[in-house]
């Protein structure tokens, strides 16, 4: 097995989905509140420090729901179903470090205007890196005929968030890219996300990454 | 000898990479390599034995990760186990050494626990865990204690203040910066430098992360400033698949050509980590043998630092705000006793954004628990804001746990001539280290004369070098008494302050605004005294940064003495003040655009909203403002996001506004009648640290004038209800973000029924759901801070009827 470690100079983070986070829909922010929003997306961008580290694992899929992940097996339908056809999985964790965490708790404090639209500008900013990342793997799996899958972290569906302590004893996080995980299984910075990429020989419609997939459809920030 | 003795001899070698040698030999991706101390020692000693065969004169016990926190004899074997098999099988390896001595070193890496205020663990909790993994190496036979890989300043003080209170072996630190030199929590070397010496660490420097190319980068700001050695030990660049094996891209030759540059340049303890191997130590060894470094030479910079940056006191003066001090302060006092943190966090930011570059902290009042508040302002200030603090307090167990609990190098304000004083402060300032402001007084008072001012520093300089304090780490304040009472207390100061630049080169710092006591218009006397002192070599000044007269000195003293090259700090502040006041201007415009102060709150314009309450305060009883203007502005932003036409952050900006319009107002009343309505708590509860849910509750609530006592996060439910009692509270909005936290929330209420039955509890945050909320037995559930602010409403109106 081996860690690669990939990091990004920069990326652009799409003001369209900070509106989402913040609960806009589709309507746009105007007058203050749009200033804040240009401001914050600013502030994040200079701040920027996306690293992440990833690897390979051959998986196979046991009785039921079971399924070898390769670094650990785990009970899960949805994954299951997500990763139905593959034999290969990349591994990965992602971050955008430290810093917009720092603004994020300064202005909780002091300005909770200012740490709200913060709060929406890393989920942004961390789930833009995801996609960058996922596009640089999938075209290295691209040249081996390998086509990916959504990818899925530990919590969607019945994915146990249990697995974050696998993934991060595998991963090598904190020493890697400086990613910690608390005793509640949450990531610190917490602008980072941990994820699983199927890889099979067919190749599927991507379709899924538009919230189809998932089972909460009351959810207020569902894209469909 | 021991290893520092070997130091003065010539260079020092580390070994090299340990867990990608043990996944050579088998260890699985994920096995944990300190387990391999038991179950496979073989290995582990011959791993041990290739590098002292290579040459080398350390080797690090396999302890990296064999913290109490890991291996807590659960699910993993307890660590005093694995410490113990560790040190043995090192020690085992240096029995065949041929003679030559090998010191082994117990070697500590992270915890893997991100530290409060941005993570969870608290900083005793990591002090400790180090602790018991220093006691159980340095009794199985270390001889020295290695501190690496650590990529946060905070958890690296702990480490190190950990190993001088349990052993009283050498104490070497490396930390992991990465591309832009800086830790992954932000530190600088400089900063390190300034955190570690003062530490007291023997040897410091940098590991992983890294190849030795990049290593060569930082390497030169390390030494600039480091009296101590410097320590390399990169790691063979990055890894990559060959085929289907790894390799890292420096191999041994070049990894050895790299590491004799880097002697040459000045490090003298040298080793390898992630992907190194013995023959990459053994090539090092042979390319650097007979070299003889140049002798560490001390430093003599006066530096403070912060998590992020050192403040160094060079040519340019530092400006440190006084404005976090109760003196002469109303509000600030009124703040303090109330435990209205938040105010005192805003003054730390403004006076950052105002050009403050360290900040005095002072919160000493006779009625509050002094170390306490401290201790807390400082934990707040540093998660609002990086820049490096002076702690202000004449309490010395105050100082000591301040200094304590500091992350970086402090100010520490301040030490005098009296015998007390120094027997008190100075072994602070040798354990914690620090800067230390040396008033120039002693049993016999302040001297009339500069000579006998000058005398008392000279004192005070010696007494604080008995204690291995050096001149750097003292900086002279010369005294400011008020020139009103004595013509000639002005030009003694500035004399005093010369003696100080010539007999001593020492450094410098005076509270300027003393000087003008008693005299109207003061900043008049204040900015011309501050001119004066800087003109006299003055190197800091505690002031006033929201001073615009002082500020006009500081930059224009900057631009005429040639130390603001092209005088672009100066542009940058005098453009700044020509745009604020066409800022002031345009808020006018704003101002009048008919809409009035509902339409100001409705818009978030703060300043408007502010100046228009004032103005309405002429004409209109504060009741009247509140009903009419305040109430409804909100009410309209509320109904607008509730029917989402509007939404959260215009909801907020809109709340702060009125917050600001009701400060006006209170201001103007006092605190008489038509003041807040009734007290709510607001707190997150007990083992979750996410506020800003709880915060934005906390906004609101303000807005519609509740009085809101802020408990904070990560709250104990006996501190809850013991507030709620104290206080005669009778709503508490209590929220949780994460599953695992509910029961602490299920605690909380279950405690307030028993003893506050009469107590409503309303409860929010994004797991809970009103099922969950009515499982609980609480009152009220909201889905947003909206619905947190008609449930007090509905409490405050049933109250008021009774």
């Amino acid at each position: 097995m081996q860690i690669e470690k990939h990091r990004a100079q920069s990326i652009k983070i799409p003001k369209d989905e900070v509106l989402r986070y913040l609960g806009y829909g589709k309507n746009t922010a105007e007058g203050r509140s749009g200033v804040l929003i240009d401001e914050c997306i600013r502030a994040v961008t200079a701040v920027l420090d996306c690293r992440a580290c990833y690897a390979e694992f051959d998986i196979a899929k046991k009785d039921g729901n079971l399924i070898d992940l390769g670094f650990t097996a785990v009970h899960s339908e949805a994954l299951t179903k997500n990763l139905d056809g593959c034999d290969k999985i990349v591994l990965f964790t992602a971050t955008i470090g430290m810093e917009t965490d720092r603004l994020i708790q300064k202005y909780s404090q002091v300005l909770p205007s200012r740490a709200v639209v913060f709060q929406a500008v890393g989920a942004a900013a961390i789930e833009e890196y995801c996609d960058f990342l996922s596009c640089e793997i999938a075209e290295k799996y691209a040249l081996r005929d390998l086509y990916p899958r959504p990818r899925f972290s530990p919590g969607y569906g019945d994915f146990p968030i249990s697995c974050q302590k696998n993934i991060f004893d595998v991963l090598d996080c904190t020493r890697k890219i400086g990613v910690m995980l608390t005793d509640g299984m949450l990531m610190m910075p917490s602008k980072s996300v941990s994820a699983i990429i199927g890889f099979s020989k067919e190749r599927t419609s991507c379709a899924e990454s538009d919230c189809s997939g998932c089972g909460k459809t009351d959810c207020a920030f569902r894209r469909i | 000898m021991n290893i520092l003795g070997k130091l003065k001899s010539g260079l020092v070698y580390f070994d090299g990479g340990t867990g990608s040698m043990l996944q050579s030999m088998g260890l699985l991706p994920g096995e944990q390599p300190e387990l391999w101390n038991l179950t496979h020692p073989d290995e582990i000693i011959a791993l041990h034995k290739s590098y002292i065969a290579a040459g080398c004169d350390i080797i690090n016990a396999n302890t990296f990760g064999a913290n109490p926190l890991k291996f807590d004899g659960k699910n993993l074997p307890g660590f005093e186990k694995i410490i113990k098999a560790a040190m043995g099988n090192a020690r085992a390896a240096c029995c065949d050494s041929d003679g030559k001595k090998v010191y082994v070193a117990l070697d500590i890496g992270p915890l893997g626990r991100l530290l409060k205020p941005l993570g969870t663990l608290a900083f005793e909790a990591a002090v400790n865990a180090f602790a018991k993994m220093v006691r159980i190496g340095a009794e199985n036979g270390a001889d020295l204690v290695l501190i690496e890989t650590m990529n946060d300043s905070y958890e690296t003080k702990a480490a190190v203040l950990a190993a001088k209170e349990n052993c009283s072996l050498p104490i070497f630190v490396t930390n992991a910066y990465d591309e832009s030199g800086k830790l992954m929590t932000g530190a600088t070397p400089a900063a390190m430098v300034a955190l570690l010496e003062g530490l007291g660490a023997d040897a410091i420097g940098m590991n992983c992360g890294l190849g030795p190319r990049q290593m060569k980068k930082i390497l030169p700001e390390l030494i600039k400033y480091s009296s101590v050695p410097v320590i390399v030990t990169p790691n063979a660049g990055l890894p990559k698949m060959r085929g289907s094996v790894t390799v890292y891209d420096v191999d041994p030759e070049e990894f050895a050509a790299d590491m004799a540059e880097i002697a040459k340049m000045g490090a003298s303890i040298l080793g390898g980590c992630c992907g190194t191997t013995p023959e990459h130590i053994r090539r090092m060894i042979e390319h650097t043998r007979g070299f003889v470094p140049a002798p560490v030479s001390k430093k003599d910079f006066t530096m403070v630092s912060s998590y992020t940056h050192a403040a160094v006191f060079d040519k340019k003066p530092l400006l440190i705000g006084e404005r976090i001090n109760p003196t002469g302060k109303k509000r600030f006092k009124e703040a303090l006793r109330k435990h209205n943190l938040d105010y005192i966090l805003n003054e730390g930011i403004s006076q950052q954004e105002h050009g403050a570059d360290i900040l005095d902290v002072n919160v000493g009042l006779p009625e509050i628990d002094e170390p306490k508040m401290l201790c807390e302002c400082i934990e707040r200030l540093q998660g609002v804001t990086n820049l490096p603090l002076q702690i202000d307090t004449s309490d010395f167990g105050a100082m000591e746990r301040a200094m304590r609990i500091y992350n970086g190098k402090p100010m520490v304000n301040s030490v005098n001539g009296k015998a007390e004083s120094m027997e008190k402060i100075f072994p602070l300032v040798k354990k914690y280290g620090g800067v230390v402001v040396a008033l120039t007084l002693d049993e016999s008072g302040i001297p009339d004369t500069p000579k006998g001012r000058a005398k008392i520093a000279e004192k005070i300089y010696k007494t604080a070098a008995m204690y291995g304090i050096e001149k750097k780490d003292i900086v002279v304040d010369t005294l400011v008494m008020t020139v009103s009472s004595d013509k000639n207390a002005a030009s003694t100061t500035l004399d005093t302050l010369k003696i100080i630049k010539k007999d001593f080169d020492g450094k410098t710092s005076l509270g300027v605004s003393n000087v003008s006591f008693g005299l109207p218009n003061r900043e008049f006397i204040n900015s011309t005294f501050f001119a004066m002192a800087l003109a006299s070599g003055l190197d800091a000044a505690i002031m006033n940064p929201f001073s615009q007269e002082m500020m006009k000195s500081y930059y224009s003293f900057c631009a005429l003495s040639g130390i603001d090259e092209r005088c672009e700090e100066y542009i940058d502040f005098a453009s700044s003040v020509t745009v604020t006041m066409q800022e002031n201007a345009s808020a006018c415009v704003e101002k009048s655009d008919g809409s009035g102060l509902k339409g100001a709150i409705i818009k978030g314009l703060k300043e408007a909203a502010s100046e228009m309450a004032a103005e309405l305060l002429k004409t209109k009883q504060p009741l009247e403002i509140i009903d009419g203007e305040i109430i409804p502005a909100l009410n309209f932003v509320g109904k607008g996001f509730e029917s989402k036409t509007l939404f959260l952050p215009q909801l907020l900006i809109s709340a702060e506004t009125a917050k600001s319009a009701f400060e006006v107002i209170k201001r103007s009343i006092g605190r008489q009648a038509g003041g807040k309505k009734c007290k709510v708590i607001v707190a997150t509860v007990f083992g979750d640290i996410h506020d800003i849910g709880k915060n934005i509750v906390k906004v609101l609530l303000e807005s519609y004038n509740f009085d809101v006592i802020d408990l904070g996060k990560d709250v104990p439910p006996e501190k809850i209800v013991k507030t709620a009692k104290e206080e005669n509270v009778p709503l508490v909005g209590l929220s949780a973000l994460m599953t695992t936290t509910v029961p602490a929330m299920e605690n909380t209420i279950k405690l307030l029924r028993e003893q506050m039955p009469e107590c409503r509890v309303m409860v929010g945050g994004a797991v809970l759901t009103q099922e969950y909320a009515d499982m609980m037995g609480a009152d009220s559930y909201s889905k947003d801070a909206m619905g947190a602010v008609h449930y007090a409403e509905k409490v405050y109106n049933e109250i008021k009827k009774i």
